[in-house]
């Protein structure tokens, strides 16, 4: 036992780790120059800055009396919880992952890609890393615009809530889920862009597996992105009418298990996605 | 470590369609040639020697590596594909900078091999503008500078001539007899067999995913016995040699050349052939100028054994 875990030491040690980390930065590098930043993913920009657009109008046109900032709160949760993580972040991910692989095998430019000395593993990382880059940078700016525009209408009272209340605290968690909802979605999308031709009709069951996962058994329940993230919550929003169908109602967890969970989640994700790469073949003729 | 291209009984399949069929081809340094109709299985072959598709069947390795190593293994291979699309949006010099960044090299040695390619390549200017707006024989060259950029052991180009003007084909050739006289492993698919004829050192004929001949190409023609080999001689009187040759060899045809000053002769037997030969020669009926096989080129070959229907014969 101690021999092979020396075997596996040793082995480990010898793998060229600086290469691959050099090849998975420029690998970044260049996949968020050509792909992520165009105007092609103007349609996410809009997915991202669309609440925070609304915010800014409902900032500069209605009042803001103190008595109405515990409301406003109860929006901004309601924006995140049903907005982003149901819908921004799992379709801007779905337009932003499922175009890494399946989208340059559209274009029938994969094969550059895999013509370069990189491993298939690395370059996956790579792409999954460029994804997460683009989708957190977007969506976490909004966020923060969001929150921001919010709570600017209550001049001193706001800064009170913000900085010596609960707001901090709150903008940390809605951070803290809003990238658990990229790197997760993200890493799904990725693996069913590898998996299927077109993933639009796999990412519309995933959305319908959200959202009857409340009813599914507990160990099912551990299938779902969003249910992870329905813990992170600061503050809970009561599901009405349609939102009812949407709302995620699991068994209490915490914030270190859920947020543990879902990492280990993507971990699992990722390494099946690494394993299906290296199967992975070009024909175009195919596609 | 190995100097030879190796394909170990090696098959593909398509779902049920055949790419190729146990295959077994030990491949040394030079140019060799893959000749085949459309659909026969090169572009298989060349890909399965890329890792672009896995064998279903045997053990592809270039250099002794195999493909799925590919940290070592694309070192030394470059592919020039037959795939005509690029990324959205890249300019010319940017596409072979990015591709060589991806080799872990520093950024000014990149930016040197890149110039250094694009030169080669005969690309000039056009290197600052968008791909998009390349015409087909410049997508041919930037892809073509790309393939050879990092000065690969082994260069695989499918169709490179496809696209290019007389005069790129006649540089790109060049370059290629250039590349093979440096003791690079040059694999080429081609359709335009007078022109790569010409460089070739080796000829690997393929139909239907099946390997019907290979091996240098003389050797191959003179292995086709039953077709007789054609020959052309440059003499003073080819008539007489014409008779004198129907009487005494197994001519099946003789066909005088446009200029009155030589005769094709076709023969079943080339050995006893070249001996007759000689000795009319030395008997000075006939002064013979010159001696040339005028059916041993790869076209005739593939005529031979593929025929013009893509079927082996």
């Amino acid at each position: 036992m101690m021999t092979q875990a020396a075997t596996v030491t040793t082995l480990l040690r010898q793998q060229p780790w600086g290469l691959w980390w050099t090849q998975a930065r420029r690998l970044t590098v260049i996949e968020l120059r050509r792909n992520l930043i165009s105007w092609r993913a103007s349609w996410i920009y809009f997915l991202a800055f669309i609440p925070t657009f609304i915010i800014l109008v409902h900032l500069l046109i209605d009042g803001h009396s103190p008595s109405s900032m515990a409301e406003d709160t109860g929006i901004l949760a309601g924006i995140v919880q049903f907005y982003y993580i149901r819908l921004g972040i799992f379709f801007g991910c779905l337009g932003i992952f499922s175009r890494l692989i399946r989208g340059e095998m559209v274009e029938r430019s994969l094969h550059f890609y895999l013509l370069s000395p990189v491993r298939r593993e690395v370059l996956l990382l790579g792409k999954f890393a460029a994804g997460a880059i683009s989708s957190l940078a977007l969506f976490l700016t909004a966020i923060v615009a969001d929150f921001a525009l919010m709570y600017a209408g209550y001049g001193a009272a706001g800064r009170e809530y913000v900085f010596s209340g609960p707001g901090l605290g709150q903008l940390e968690a809605y951070v803290l889920i809003a990238s658990l909802a990229c790197l997760g979605y993200g890493a799904v999308f990725l693996l069913l862009s590898m998996m299927f031709r077109n993933p639009t009709p796999a990412a519309m069951l995933v959305l319908g597996w959200e959202a009857i996962n409340p009813v599914l058994p507990s160990l099912l329940q551990k299938l779902s992105v969003a249910s992870y993230l329905r813990h992170l919550m600061p503050i809970t929003v009561p599901a009405e009418g349609i939102f009812a169908l949407l709302t995620v109602e699991t068994e209490p967890v915490s914030g270190w298990a859920a947020s543990l969970g879902l990492l280990l989640l993507i971990a699992v994700v990722l390494t099946y996605s690494c394993y299906r790469i290296r199967s992975l073949e070009i024909r175009y003729t195919t596609e | 470590m190995s100097d030879r291209i190796i394909f170990d009984n090696v098959s593909k399949f398509y779902g049920e369609i055949l790419g190729v069929n146990r295959v077994s081809l030990d491949i040394p340094p030079g140019i060799t040639t893959l000749v085949g109709p459309n659909g026969s299985g090169k572009t298989t072959l060349m890909n399965l020697m890329t890792g672009l598709v896995q064998p279903s069947s045997g053990k592809v390795s270039v250099l002794g590596v195999s493909p799925s190593d590919a940290t070592e293994f694309f070192r030394n291979v470059g592919y020039c594909t037959q795939f005509d699309s690029f990324p959205r949006g890249i300019l010319g010099w940017q596409f072979v900078l990015d591709s060589l960044m991806l080799h872990g090299i520093s950024k000014g040695e990149a930016y040197r091999l890149t110039m250094e390619a694009l030169e080669r390549a005969h690309l000039g200017d056009a290197a600052g503008r968008q791909i998009a707006g390349y015409s087909k024989g410049m997508r041919q060259k930037i892809r073509l500078a790309q393939a050879i950029a990092h000065h690969p052991k082994v260069l695989v180009l499918d169709e490179p001539l496809n696209g290019l003007d007389p005069m790129a084909r006649a540089e790109s050739l060049a370059l290629f007899q250039e590349l093979g006289q440096q003791g690079m492993h040059l694999v080429i698919s081609s359709h335009i067999l007078d022109e790569v004829d010409k460089i070739s050192d080796r000829v690997v004929l393929i139909t239907g995913g099946y390997l019907v001949a290979e091996g240098n190409i003389h050797q191959v023609r003179q292995e086709v016995r039953d077709k007789p080999m054609q020959v052309l001689i440059r003499c003073d009187r080819p008539e007489i040699l014409a008779s004198k040759m129907f009487v005494t060899n197994h001519c099946v045809e003789a066909r005088l050349h446009a200029d009155g000053r030589g005769v094709f002769l076709r023969t079943g037997d080339i050995d006893q052939f070249y001996s007759i030969l000689n000795d009319i020669a030395v008997e000075g009926l006939v002064k013979i100028e010159a001696v040339a096989p005028a059916d041993d080129d790869a076209n005739a070959i593939y005529q031979y054994l593929i025929g013009s229907d893509g079927s082996a014969s």
